[in-house]
């Protein structure tokens, strides 16, 4: 398998890519919904990030992805205790999955053989620490999508039934990609996705052809392609990485706190979910340009698509809710 | 090729290049019915793949079977662990997808994968009719769309793969570049057939590089580019090129991005070699191609529409069906008592075969019964009722007596029904989706009327009602009943225009939600507005004044079929 695309190299989707390093920055402001038409490179770019991200030391072996040997919920199934270096999971969930393939459930194979009662870790445990991908998420049944947002929050997941009892954690960032045409998300479970994008294919016709050119040198000559980016994706880590480490020191005064209400307000979007995460996504944006304190440019940069998915919907507004937001935003930070 | 290519002819040659360049073209998509011309392009798939496997699959294959896992069944006769090795994990083979018009989405997905990961390619076989068609995100990743529709079997002469051509081929695939002003003139024509998946383009300067690499080529002519931009991106074109536009916006973009300024060619250099390109796409479209391109934007939208609601195939509720036969499965679930009876009259000979566990019921994967469900989803019929003065003075009774008696009929039909008024400012959600006709009845006999005529608001209040009943499983149907002469705009104000205004975009948002709807008139006169409407809508037109009860329930029943 060849490597992944450079996420330096895709070509435009700035919103998207600016949406993707923030959760990489900070975790908790809740994973990242990408909306957007066929081939406008929603996977590639979660996979590219992955890469990006340098990798995590865990237990070698352990398929919860544990720090160390204290974090394993289930020592005894270890047969090595070294620590070693793995890259950052990506979990791909398929649609169609059952609940017991995302939360684990007995393992039967053990069950059967030996007549051992053995839990059997499911995708939330091999995404701990890393990313869950979920493709077509608005076509993924409600209450597995319900169940997984839980998790993303609580950052645990806890399994109760056919006499098994365990608790593990499972902190990861939630991508989850779509097609609005085929089909839409509910409410409920948009606002609680902290991010989101609307991707479009280029307009452009430069823009079209820059992507079309960088894809086929990645095809054709791919030893040279990555060369060719390496040093771009390891700046941009290098800025992951100490913006994940100043973070806790980048200040917001109580004026960026009164114009998060306030644009919230305007907006009309419900509850205090929103406020949050544009505090948050603003927050991670100043620690990633290495500023000392969250500016109204900040704010204007995230607002976008820290709240565009809130609102209520006005059927007639053609123009969509992210531009109602920047109409709001220009109003409220003039 | 001196006479036109039949779609025979790029059906070999499109498995040729496949051949050649299997990681970069993904798969072949091909629309045609199960025969002889199918089945010999299938037997030759051996010949141009000689050193992998050939993996068949259907679009309910388990996933045990795509990725592998415990062999369930075969664990337990054995009783030690038996592991499946799955499909998807066999690198480098082709999988023929049969039926692949019935694939869901979600089988889709997982076959996308491993065409992501370059590992697998496709062969998808389709023999869907109109309606029926491979999911958009499989298809947009196979490189070539055939359709043998039309080929008799004598046009379909049995092929083999040259072997050896091929092996020389791939060999000098590597050496072949592909010019920056070739990547240039793909896009520019692909964005100009409407296509908007990068995707086609790429597939396009890949299989023109296998095919000069089949010709023994050391440069993509420009005279192979043209010929694979036909049957690659002809069958993907969305819209019959204007060329006219493309110039001048070309033209606009070129102050804003000197940073980008890369093509070291002229823009008026490319651009008559552009429409060269374009014309031979377009000379190999047949003649009724833009009927074509419209049916199937349609089909799109339909295929879309009954995602959520109609097609609803619940394995776990609903009208049970007889059991079937199947194998064990995550999504399915063991009719035990059936399963048992299929067992039973063997138990004795497996009992007292040599070698036979100890075991007190011997139960092999071939008697496991599968319960089936079917579960209709069920219809809504939203009525939106004009109570507005206008109305209630003309007509509102007779309207209430139409109603009455489509709710009948409803009601013989089970289907749901709700009731949307609107009056004065606003419209009002009468009844919530029921089938209680008698509480449809009395809502609709103390249903007030008088104020003004709120058309857009009725609509808005339709549309959101349709849209969340839909996803829950329902499928909505709307019946406006009106005079049409809306004066309330959507935001109260009485402003005649700005209420046409807004009704109309009502109508054109619900006909984009492809919900189909029905617009009786029940003024003294039929109203060109309301004509317009309908036509905004996509629904059925039906004056009131000219039309009896019967023709009524005739039209919803047309509509609703």
């Amino acid at each position: 398998m060849t490597q992944p695309f450079p996420f330096s190299a895709i070509v435009g989707q700035d919103d998207m890519k600016r949406a993707m390093i923030l959760t990489a920055v900070d975790p908790t402001i809740g994973g990242v919904l990408v909306f957007g038409d066929r081939g406008t490179g929603k996977s590639t770019a979660v996979r590219a990030l992955a890469a990006l991200l340098p990798p995590i030391k865990a237990v070698k072996g352990c398929p919860y992805n544990s720090e160390d040997l204290h974090e394993c919920p289930d020592p005894e199934i270890l047969e090595d205790t070294k620590i070693v270096e793995k890259p950052t999971p990506v979990v791909d969930l398929p649609l169609g999955v059952t609940e017991d393939r995302v939360v684990g459930a007995l393992d039967i194979e053990q069950a059967l053989t030996q007549g051992k009662k053995q839990f059997e870790p499911g995708l939330l445990a091999r995404a701990h620490r890393g990313y869950l991908y979920i493709d077509e998420v608005n076509l993924l049944e409600d209450h597995v999508v319900d169940l997984l947002l839980d998790v993303a929050v609580s950052g645990e997941n806890v399994v109760e039934r056919e006499g098994l009892s365990i608790r593990h954690a499972a902190k990861f960032v939630l991508v989850g990609s779509g097609n609005p045409e085929e089909g839409e998300l509910r409410p409920q479970l948009l606002d609680r996705f902290g991010l989101s994008v609307e991707v479009t294919s280029p307009e452009d016709i430069k823009t079209r052809i820059e992507v079309i050119r960088r894809r086929d040198a990645y095809e054709t000559d791919n030893k040279a392609f990555m060369r060719r980016w390496r040093g771009e994706d390891t700046k941009l880590r290098k800025r992951i990485l100490t913006g994940r480490e100043r973070l806790a020191s980048v200040k917001a005064d109580g004026s960026i706190l009164e114009e998060c209400a306030k644009l919230c307000i305007a907006l009309g979007s419900d509850g205090l979910r929103g406020e949050l995460t544009l505090l948050r996504a603003a927050r991670a944006l100043a620690a990633f340009e290495g500023a000392d304190a969250v500016t109204r440019d900040h704010l204007r940069l995230v607002a976008p698509s820290a709240l565009s998915h809130r609102l209520r919907r006005d059927p007639l507004d053609e123009a969509g809710s992210t531009t109602r937001v920047k109409r709001a935003v220009e109003e409220v930070l003039a | 090729m001196t006479s036109a290519p039949t779609a025979w002819d790029r059906a070999r040659l499109a498995l040729s290049l496949l051949a050649i360049d299997p990681d970069g073209l993904g798969g072949i998509w091909m629309r045609a019915r199960a025969g002889v011309s199918r089945d010999r392009f299938v037997a030759a798939l051996a010949s141009a793949f000689p050193k992998t496997d050939i993996h068949r699959l259907h679009p309910a294959i388990s996933d045990d079977q795509l990725f592998g896992g415990v062999d369930l069944t075969a664990t337990l006769d054995a009783g030690q662990t038996v592991m499946s090795r799955g499909i998807l994990n066999d690198d480098g083979s082709v999988l023929l997808l049969t039926m692949a018009e019935r694939s869901e989405e979600d089988f889709a997905a997982k076959i996308c994968h491993a065409l992501d990961r370059r590992s697998q390619i496709v062969i998808a076989l389709d023999e869907g009719l109109e309606e029926e068609a491979v999911p958009g995100r499989l298809s947009s990743r196979l490189a070539f769309h055939i359709d043998f529709d039309g080929l008799t079997h004598r046009d379909c002469l049995a092929f083999e793969v040259d072997a050896d051509a091929l092996e020389i081929a791939q060999r000098n695939l590597a050496r072949i570049a592909i010019p920056a002003e070739m990547i240039t003139d793909t896009t520019t024509v692909a964005a100009r057939l409407g296509i908007a998946d990068p995707r086609a383009a790429l597939f396009t300067l890949r299989a023109a590089r296998a095919l000069t690499a089949l010709k023994r080529g050391d440069v993509i002519t420009n005279e192979t580019l043209a010929d694979v931009m036909q049957f690659v991106l002809g069958p993907r074109a969305m819209q019959w090129p204007e060329a006219a536009e493309e110039p001048e916006t070309q033209a606009d973009q070129q102050p804003q991005e000197e940073t980008e300024t890369e093509s070291n060619l002229p823009e008026n250099e490319i651009l008559p070699l552009q429409d060269v390109y374009l014309d031979t796409i377009a000379a190999s479209l047949p003649a009724d191609v833009l009927d074509r391109l419209k049916s199937r934007q349609q089909t799109a939208g339909r295929a879309t529409g009954s995602g959520a609601g109609e097609k609803r195939k619940g394995n776990r509720r609903g009208r049970p069906k007889p059991s079937r036969r199947g194998r064990l499965g995550s999504a399915a679930r063991v009719d035990l008592v059936a399963t048992l009876r299929a067992a039973a009259p063997w138990q004795k000979m497996r009992r007292d075969a040599p070698f036979a566990p100890d075991k007190a019921v011997h139960v092999r994967a071939s008697d496991i019964r599968l319960k089936q469900f079917e579960d209709h989803s069920d219809r809504l019929l939203i009525f939106v009722v004009d109570a507005s003065g206008s109305a209630a003075l003309a007509r509102l009774a007779e309207a209430k007596g139409a109603i009455e008696l489509l709710l009948a009929e409803a009601y013989a039909r089970r289907d749901h029904v709700a009731l949307i008024a609107f009056r004065g400012e606003s419209a009002d959600l009468m009844l919530p989706p029921t089938r209680s006709l008698v509480q449809t009845k009395r809502r609709l006999a103390s249903l007030p009327g008088g104020g003004g005529t709120p058309l857009a608001a009725g609509l808005e209040a339709a549309l959101s009602l349709a849209a969340s009943t839909k996803s829950k499983g329902l499928t909505p149907t709307i019946a406006l009943l009106t005079d049409g002469r809306a004066n309330i705009a959507l935001d109260g104000n009485a402003n005649r225009t700005e209420a046409v205004e807004d009704a109309q975009k009502m109508a054109q948002l619900i006909r984009a939600k492809q919900t189909p709807a029905l617009v009786i008139d029940t003024g003294m006169r039929p109203t060109a507005s309301l004509k317009d409407l309908a036509q905004d809508l996509d629904a059925t037109y039906l004056p009131l004044p000219r039309a009896d009860a019967h023709r009524v329930s005739q039209a919803v029943e047309a509509v609703l079929e």
